[in-house]
């Protein structure tokens, strides 16, 4: 009776899966599918806990698993409670880890398991090379792969994004890392084929090799693409989790991965598109270690300071505003500070709108949760074609530590790395402000020609100081 | 090679699971706008936290002198939860700032 009841809950969360991301993905609903999600994932885990059973044997150990259950609750609710907005994209990359390294795991203890059953050694010889023990090798060997490779690959993003780590590449490491992955699969295969006397120490060969492999195909990638690579490593943990399900024939943990593995997959190609470049560009990397700074000619030229009082009477007097937010807006956690300087000018009478690149920050959608945290409204924010529409009818553009999302070289020079990335046109209106924290390159590290433009007029420091002093500058003005 | 074809007949309810699954994660998110491309990453990075159940089972099955299941069992749990709870509470907040906009609209 009990194992028919799961079987039931185990199809509602499948059910609730599906919705629950479907719901993800439109702005009105999204918040209710991930709780929609959530309430599926609870029924399953505790379904599993009190009505598993597999042929007679029901699950023991509840004390661990109530133990591990609450000490993983308490971490993660803590850290994602407390963790800041503009950490929130390495927060995501540890949490997949975390999920790679738990299907690892169990690929692990399954495979021990395997190796260790007494007589079952020798059964195991005899059906070594029958297609029921191939299949299950095959899946504890995918998942402890899949699943290393995640937990190592999100370990090195999380460094990445909070700074911790540089990018780091050598010649003829794409060659390295293919080798690389010839050389775990071809174990993988002999192992699975011939199954050795050895295979528990070729078993851990694997792993530490997926670990290595992990590591090394992610730290060449360049910083500003590690969305892109988290996004790609959680539809890889995804598949970890349907090798899990296709181990133990469960329904829930297949779907729920092969779900997270597809969309996954569309939702990293869907962001490649977002910067106009494609998956392989990303992977290979024209940004990571090429940092050749060909078209520096024409830009080594003078540009020009604007004072903070100037920046606030040009802002005062302005009819139409634009914001440009950014990274930097972010790292210096302005955007209460920049929401009260849009209240202080709406006041005065100018219209002040926020320009909104779709990749501006770090992840997309980063500068719309970001400025939502401050209360900003909706209608203020302006997608990146409505923003280009506006342009040759603002007066003054503020560039609050935005970098490449500006840079004409993405129109202009088909030798720059993002040569094609769609950009916002500030320099169609009529007066351009930019607050840097210095004249160093953005996170793509190439030069942007803008800042040497006439219109334009640079505001050092950091953004919520900066917003801080305009905002008194414009109300003694 | 029959043996190929019978393990496929064997497993034949899991992998119509997977080829079917493979086109509905696919439909299901083909048109969200950008704006929702990282909460969405990260509600789909919570889902796959179902592998939690894999380790439940791990664990409630490891004999209680096989002292190296129990270890990595706990771990896996302990890991698993973190992906589950971090991943949906995160998710979360960064959906709460969306619908706080909607209100102040």
């Amino acid at each position: 009776m009990e194992i028919n009841i799961l079987s039931f809950i185990y199809l509602l969360a499948s059910v609730t899966f599906i919705v629950g991301l479907k719901m993800l993905s439109h702005p009105t609903t999204a918040r209710k599918g991930n709780a929609v999600a959530a309430a599926g994932m609870t029924i399953a885990i505790f379904g599993t806990i009190f009505l598993y059973n597999d042929q007679g044997e029901t699950l023991g150990n509840y004390g661990w698993i109530f133990g591990g259950l609450a000490i993983g609750t308490i971490l993660g609710t803590l850290s994602a409670k407390r963790v800041k907005m503009t950490a929130m994209p390495e927060m995501v990359s540890l949490f997949n880890g975390m999920g790679g390294a738990c299907a690892a795991l169990i690929s692990i203890v399954e495979f021990d398991h395997l190796m260790h059953l007494d007589g079952m050694s020798g059964l195991l010889m005899v059906l070594a090379g029958s297609a029921a023990v191939q299949g299950f090798l095959l899946i504890i060997l995918l998942g402890l792969i899949i699943g290393s490779v995640s937990f190592a690959g999100s370990m090195v993003a999380w460094g990445k994004l909070n700074g911790s780590l540089r990018d780091f590449s050598f010649r003829g490491q794409q060659a390295f890392n293919i080798g690389l992955l010839l050389l775990i699969l071809g174990l993988a295969t002999y192992l699975i084929v011939a199954l050795p006397s050895n295979a528990l120490l070729l078993f851990y060969i694997i792993f530490g090799l997926s670990i290595l492999y992990g590591i090394f195909f992610v730290f060449p990638i360049g910083g500003a693409d590690m969305p892109v690579v988290i996004s790609l490593l959680n539809s890889f943990t995804g598949v970890a989790a349907a090798c899990g399900g296709f181990l133990y024939d469960n329904k829930v943990m297949l779907t729920g991965g092969i779900l997270v593995g597809a969309a996954g997959t569309l939702l990293t190609i869907l962001m490649c598109k977002a910067m106009n470049r494609s998956l392989t560009n990303v992977l290979i990397g024209a940004f990571g270690g090429n940092t050749a700074t060909a078209s520096a000619g024409p830009s080594q030229g003078a540009y020009k300071e604007i004072s903070l009082s100037d920046a606030a009477v040009v802002m005062s007097y302005a009819n139409k505003v634009m914001i440009v937010p950014g990274y930097g807006l972010a790292v210096a956690q302005a955007q209460h500070a920049c929401h009260e300087l849009e209240k202080i000018l709406s006041a005065k009478g100018v219209e002040v709108s926020y320009a909104i690149h779709p990749v501006a920050g770090r992840m997309p959608g980063h500068m719309n949760v970001l400025l939502a945290e401050a209360d900003v409204s909706y209608e203020k924010l302006l997608e990146m074609e409505q923003a280009n529409e506006e342009f040759s009818t603002t007066d003054v553009v503020l560039i609050l530590g935005a970098n490449d999302v500006v840079n004409p070289a993405a129109k202009s020079d088909p030798a720059s790395p993002i040569y094609g990335m769609p950009i916002l046109d500030v320099e169609l209106a009529k007066h351009v402000i930019v607050n840097k924290r210095s004249m160093k390159p953005g996170y793509a590290g190439i030069e942007n020609d803008l800042f040497f433009r006439p219109k334009t007029s640079m505001l050092f420091g950091d953004a919520k100081k900066v917003l801080q002093d305009l905002i008194s500058e414009v109300k003694n003005s | 090679m029959s043996s190929v074809f019978n393990w496929i007949h064997e497993h034949q309810a899991m992998i119509y699971i997977v080829v079917l699954m493979i086109f509905v994660g696919i439909e299901v998110i083909g048109s969200v706008p950008s704006v929702l491309h990282t909460p969405l990453m990260s509600g789909a990075n919570a889902i796959h936290g179902v592998v939690i159940i894999g380790a439940i089972i791990v664990m409630g099955k490891a004999e209680t002198d096989n002292y190296l299941a129990l270890a990595l069992g706990f771990l896996a749990v302990v890991l698993g939860t973190l992906n589950v709870v971090g991943g949906f509470v995160v998710t979360d907040r960064m959906l709460e700032m969306f619908s706080k906009k909607k209100k102040s609209s």
